[in-house]
């Protein structure tokens, strides 16, 4: 065997090649099933897809944090799912104030903009502190060691938030305005799908510009490209750390209140399982690239959603919706193969603090 | 009193009084000051909540009398005192905003009885109480900190022991029992609900006595060790090491059964935290799905060996075990050809996707028939060694303490072996070891699979542990629980991933009381510990030297400038 | 210097060590004026009663352990904080709803011998390897959230022999929610959702059974995970199949969810819901706003009726102390199990002539098994031989207004079956 192996490994491609083969038969298999049993109309089907999309849009926009992060400091951002509670879950007060004073129905648009505006806030100081605290004296350290700490920092802005505002769920309130489809193209959509999905499009946009055509970003990119040469054209690295910080966490803060438009519940864990999936879909999307970030939140959102349906469903195996992130996962293992560094990502991050 | 402090003492004071001052507020607004009000440290005197206020007052104090001050005694007394005061305002604050405003729609912790608490039940009239008892904080701890250090570290020893056996007095009361002396040192020092005053006063001067002591005959003993001629040297580190052994081997009949659990937890944990070792400190592939293994190991052993309806061969315990490492060494060589080609962060989240995936597909509806599901497999018999069976806590300690000395063992080994050095330059610059002739698919592959077979090992234990095994044990949480020993302890350090499963597996379980509040002071822990020693509690002698480099490094060119 | 301290510290710890001796409970003994075959706690005059609680207060699933945490403290509050002359002190353990949490939390109240007994767990996977490890120190458990059938079946062995439970066993509760869906609403066709935990899966199993049996037609059996939120994909398979209820018995969040999800989903808008006690809960009014008007939950019978104005009591003081609503379903259960054990203790505790009270364990157990008619907040609770202590009363509700400040069960949500 350890020749076999010694030879360039001619076993392991066999491996590889194998796996490959057998995920793409079972999805074929499966989705062969499913499509000749004809269970699932066209409806159905651009159902899933909606729901998919606008599920991720959310993750994308969380996603946006831990790629920026990354992308100058090369570390993981584990805190990145609580900093989106933290602006979901503070915001909710203020929410919860204009839905009892009935200001949220008279004047949907100046409340959102609001609880925007808070969530943002929040978010963003709770990543401030977070990166004074917790990251900037570990900047020189190894690199698994900033991750502990980030970890650590998870646990505490999780079970803090509990002991402020309690360990009971919070639901915002609902505007007349978004209850109801709208109806695109002959195709009935949710009006808040609509809107978290054009809200957060509109995010990336300006965040892209922000990042492409700004000298703030341009100073971004150049810290992210390397950061003793920044610093040594005149770029203050710190400032522009701080700054990729606090951008992420405003994009995590509207992540927030897109994601309460659509599913209304808060509470204190609820950054944990969303915050995993962006940092997947950042990694899905190449870790450290804008776009990527987009793409690997859309494509995981869809995959969640599609993938048990026309997959599993042909394979006849039960339940399957239990095992949509058996397929996620899968998916990006697959993406992995074929691309080590994610659907956008160009170079290798090779190089370790 | 004459005002010798310049503008940066001030300024320096009242920043350290608003941290802490922040603090304090943070403390009871979290609901810890209300939470731990019953909870006497010393019963009738001081309770845990009120102690953390203090401890905040005390910290400001402190730090505020070791700033850029420099001006004697008194600027130091008066810069105490200033930051007591600052977080005695904060306090104080918090009151009055609490009294005017009801906090309690946003707040939950904001109740009536906190700021009854805050103010000794004077309510908004008790405002100067805080400011007054802050100040007095600040500048006793002041005052403290001028003294020199041989009058100062016995009076620290002695109220951190009275303040440690009061937090965990449960514990005490339980491990000295109810017969015999340590029914006698009980009652002296505790009643039910905590320490006692008159107990807290003999713990003081004991281990206040026992500190100067040390300090003032240190020197001495330390020339006495050092004359002895090289063979008594040599005996009495030997008699050291025995006597370390079998208090080792007495420990679980000495601490009783709960403490026993908790060290075969940790062996547990050290047991999983040697494996990864394998994977993340040795090779430096991190592994965020390491819990897979250990549950393949746990349901191997629990599908060989429940009589329940899951059970297929009721093999014993012993057949079960090898057969539950070959096929988590498997799993992790399965595992590991896909990830071969991924790097770095890119494998972080694709080995936690599989471990996700292990966790889902053991939990599924599709699997139920085979693998339980949510009902678990129940019903595994303990494992008999002679017709003995392992069935408490006390004798699985043993078992895992020699499978644990073992391991460290066979990984030393390892470390030390030509596979050994090949993942250390794996670790250090992969495109550089395979250019030196290293076959990364081999060495890597290795890895895993080694890693994997000692997490299967732990699962086999947690499976007879327990003696059933449920989906819900193997959460990604599990994994991050022991990666994050080994890097507490020291990435790459055998001891340290003992120590570090003792201080982040052993520490969090004695303080099972605490539980609302169990994982704040861990995640908190975890930060301030990364931050103090980032090189590990126990680091591998290379690692530390290489960081003392780097601060070589960074020393240097200053000097050069200079 | 850290290494030159080594010997000091083992040395030290040796001396220290050398005084502990624990002894373990569980041997006959005659204390007093009580002898017991498994062992008797002496309470000395003025000092207190220890009861011990092993639930989850920690961790994701924390909000359970705390909700019924809550209880058990409302009832103590309710006996003014002291029984038979002698405080109450409540003492506990995290158990983190997981198996090994179970056995460290229970391997650490079985060594405290001043604990008389305990009220837990909170999940039935930590009940299993822990209820034995409590009862072999003689330590008899009452849980008020396990729900799975085989921890009072028949053949849970003599280790169980010190567990009860107030809850309600998944068999009970799901069979008569099946059979209401088949006399009521005369459902036909019905789908289930569960969100792998063993409590829901036990129920939606019962359910799904039952109606087949009754000539109903299961049309999905699907799961979730507890920590989702888009429940759309789910419900859009789900719909495929034309059900004409969905039996969901799972827990405030994801139940929350669901219930919100369903009304938008394509081929959903008429179908009716149902739930479980899991979310029968005001809080679960707010997580699922307006769509919970009309839908189905069965629980045990809390109408006035059947229990007087006791739950609104309950309600107003937990409010007065927690500042919020009940977290979770269970927090009756929490207190009837309390009270019960309260209520045991008083029958079998001695006193001596100085004040001091012994209570035999073996006594203590039986007592608490021959609990009958009980009259607690979630019904009249008579226990059987295997510890099933629940109301048998499953009463069907219909929410008629998602106003959380509304709840009043039986009359909001309406009581209408049986």
């Amino acid at each position: 065997m350890r020749g076999a192996w010694a030879r360039k490994g001619t076993l392991v491609d066999l491996y590889l090649w194998a796996f490959r083969v057998v995920v793409i038969l079972v999805v074929i298999w499966g989705t062969f099933g499913t499509l000749r049993a004809g269970t699932y109309s066209r409806e159905h089907w651009i159902d899933f897809a909606v729901f998919g999309l606008s599920q991720g849009s959310i993750y994308a926009l969380i996603a946006l944090g831990y790629t920026m992060v990354y992308g100058v400091l090369r570390m993981i951002n584990f805190a990145h799912g609580e900093v989106f509670m933290s602006g979901a879950y503070t915001a909710y007060f203020v929410a919860d104030a204009f839905g009892r004073s009935g200001y949220l129905n008279r004047n949907p648009l100046v409340s959102y903009l609001a609880i925007l505006v808070v969530a943002m806030l929040t978010s963003t100081a709770i990543a401030l502190v977070v990166e004074r605290l917790a990251y900037r004296p570990l900047r020189r350290a190894p690199r698994l060691v900033p991750l502990i700490s980030a970890i650590g920092a998870s646990f505490f802005l999780q079970y803090a938030f509990r002991g402020l505002y309690g360990s009971g769920f919070k639901a915002y309130p609902e505007p007349e305005v978004l209850k109801g489809k709208w109806v695109i193209a002959g195709i009935g959509i949710l009006r808040s799908q609509v809107i978290v999905v054009v809200g957060a499009a509109l995010m990336l946009l300006v965040l892209y510009w922000f990042v492409m055509r700004t000298k703030t970003g341009m100073a971004m990119r150049a810290v992210s490209e390397d950061k003793d040469a920044a610093a040594l054209m005149g770029i203050d690295v710190d400032r522009v750390i701080v700054i990729t910080f606090a951008l992420g966490a405003a994009m995590a803060g509207a992540a927030g209140v897109l994601y309460a438009l659509v599913f209304k519940q808060v509470h204190f864990f609820m950054g944990f399982v969303p915050g995993i999936k962006a940092f997947t879909a950042a990694v899905l999307g190449g870790i450290g690239n804008v776009p990527g970030a987009m793409l690997g939140g859309l494509f995981l959102g869809l995959v969640e959603s599609v993938g048990p349906a026309l997959f599993l469903d042909g394979l006849g195996i039960v339940a399957p919706y239990q095992l949509k992130d058996v397929i996620a996962f899968t998916m990006l293992v697959m993406v992995l193969i074929f691309r080590p560094s994610g659907i956008l990502g160009e170079r290798l991050v090779v190089k370790k603090a | 009193m004459p005002m010798r402090m310049d503008r940066q003492g001030w300024w320096n004071a009242v920043r350290k009084g608003l941290i802490w001052g922040g603090v304090a507020v943070f403390v009871a607004m979290v609901g810890m000051v209300e939470t731990f009000a019953e909870r006497q440290v010393i019963i009738g005197v001081v309770s845990f909540g009120m102690t953390l206020l203090a401890l905040a007052g005390v910290a400001a104090g402190f730090q505020a009398a070791r700033g850029p001050a420099g001006g004697g005694r008194v600027s130091a007394l008066l810069g105490g005192a200033v930051a007591g005061a600052v977080v005695g305002a904060a306090v104080a604050g918090l009151l009055l905003v609490g009294s005017v405003l009801n906090l309690r729609t946003m707040f939950v912790s904001a109740s009536p009885r906190l700021f009854s608490l805050l103010s000794a039940g004077q309510g908004l009239h008790g405002w100067y109480l805080p400011l007054l008892a802050g100040t007095a904080l600040g500048m006793i701890a002041a005052g403290a900190s001028t003294l020199a250090a041989r009058l100062r570290r016995p009076i620290l020893t002695g109220l951190m022991s009275v303040l440690t056996v009061g937090v965990f007095q449960e514990l005490l009361q339980i491990m000295l029992g109810g017969e015999g002396v340590g029914a006698v040192i009980r009652d002296v020092l505790f009643e039910s609900e905590g320490l006692l005053p008159r107990g807290a006063l003999i713990l003081f001067l004991v281990a206040w006595a026992s500190s100067s002591l040390w300090i003032w005959r240190r020197a001495a003993v330390h020339v006495w060790v050092a004359r002895r001629p090289a063979s008594q040297q040599r005996g009495l580190r030997l008699l050291t090491l025995g006597i370390g052994v079998s208090a080792l081997l007495l420990l679980p009949h000495l601490a009783g059964p709960f403490l026993s659990q908790v060290l075969v937890l940790v062996g547990l944990f050290a047991l999983l935290g040697l494996g990864l070792n394998i994977v993340v400190g040795f090779a430096g592939l991190l592994d965020l799905g390491y819990v897979a293994f250990f549950a393949m190991g746990a349901y191997t052993v629990g599908l060989l060996t429940s009589t329940g309806e899951h059970g297929i061969f009721h093999f014993s315990f012993w057949t079960a075990v090898p057969i539950a490492m070959v096929v988590s060494l498997i799993g992790g060589v399965l595992l590991g050809i896909p990830v071969l080609r991924i790097r770095g962060d890119y494998l972080a989240i694709a080995t936690m996707g599989f471990g996700e995936i292990i966790r889902l597909l053991v939990l599924s509806d599709f699997l139920r028939p085979w693998l339980g599901g949510s009902q678990g497999i129940l019903a595994i018999p303990k494992p008999t060694i002679v017709g003995l069976e392992l069935s408490g806590p006390e004798q699985l300690f043993y078992l895992t303490l020699v499978l644990c000395g073992l391991v460290v063992f066979v990984a030393s080994r390892l470390r030390d072996s030509r596979l050994g050095r090949a993942w250390m330059a794996v670790r250090e610059d992969e495109d550089v070891a395979e250019a030196m002739g290293i076959n990364l698919v081999n060495v890597k592959l290795l890895a895993f699979g080694l890693g994997a077979s000692f997490g299967g090992l732990s699962g086999a234990i947690f499976a007879v542990m327990v003696g059933s095994v449920f989906p819900h044990s193997f959460q990604l949480l599990i994994s991050i629980k022991v990666l994050s020993p080994i890097i507490v302890g020291g990435m790459g350090s055998l001891p340290g991933v003992l120590v570090g499963s003792l201080a982040l597996v052993g520490l969090p379980e004695l303080l099972r009381e605490f539980a609302d509040f169990r994982f704040l002071v861990y995640g908190a822990a975890l930060v301030a510990m990364m931050q103090l020693r980032p090189e590990g509690l126990w680091p591998e002698p290379v690692r530390k030297r290489e960081l003392h480099e780097s601060e070589q490094d960074a020393a240097e060119p200053e000097k050069v400038l200079a | 210097m850290r290494r030159r301290r080594f010997p000091w510290f083992v040395i030290s710890a040796l001396v220290v060590g050398a005084g502990f001796y624990v002894a373990l409970p569980g041997f006959a003994a005659t204390v007093g004026p009580v002898t017991d075959s498994i062992g008797v706690v002496k309470i000395a005059k003025g000092q207190p009663v220890t009861v011990a609680y092993w639930m989850v207060v920690a961790g994701p699933d924390a909000s359970l352990g705390i909700d019924t945490r809550r209880g058990v403290e409302i009832a103590m509050e309710g006996k003014g904080g002291k029984l038979l002359g002698h405080p109450i002190k409540l003492i506990g353990e995290d158990t983190g709803c997981n198996a090994e949490g179970g056995v460290t939390a229970a391997t650490k109240l079985s060594a405290n011998r001043d604990i008389v007994a305990a009220i837990g767990s909170n999940c039935s996977s930590e009940a299993v390897p822990g209820a034995p490890i409590l009862w072999k120190a003689g330590i008899s458990t009452v849980s008020p959230s396990n729900t799975a059938p085989k921890l009072t079946a028949a053949d849970r062995g003599p280790t169980f022999d010190g567990y009860l439970r107030t809850a309600h066993n998944d068999k009970v509760q799901g069979r008569v929610a099946a059979e209401f869906a088949v006399k009521v609403p005369k459902v036909k066709r019905a789908a289930t959702i569960h969100d792998g935990s063993p409590y829901a899966e036990g129920l939606a199993n019962v359910f799904a059974e039952t109606l087949k049996k009754l000539g109903g037609t299961i049309t999905a059996q699907e799961a979730v995970s507890p920590t989702d939120t888009d429940m759309r994909p789910v419900l859009t398979k789900i719909a495929v199949g034309k059900p004409e209820l969905v039996y969901y018995p799972i827990f405030i969040s994801a139940g929350g969810h669901v219930t919100r999800q369903a009304k938008e989903v394509s081929g959903l808008a008429n179908v009716k819901l149902m739930g479980a006690d899991g979310m029968f809960s005001p809080d679960f009014m707010k997580a699922a706003g307006d769509a919970a008007v009309g839908m189905y939950h069965s629980s045990p019978d809390l109408s006035p009726e059947a229990l007087g104005p006791k739950y609104k009591d309950f309600l107003d003081k937990h409010q007065k102390k927690y500042g919020e609503k009940p977290l979770a379903p269970f927090h009756a259960h929490g207190y009837d199990a309390a009270n019960m054990i309260f209520a045991a203790i008083e029958k079998v505790a001695m006193k001596d002539a100085s004040g001091n009270t012994y209570i035999g364990r073996k006594a203590l157990r039986d007592a608490l098994f021959a609990t009958k008619n009980f009259k607690g907040l979630t019904g009249t609770l008579t226990c059987d031989k295997f510890g099933d202590c629940a109301d048998p009363k499953i009463a069907i509700y219909q929410t008629e207004s998602a106003d959380p400040a509304k709840w009043d069960p039986g009359k909001n949500p309406k009581k209408i079956y049986p």
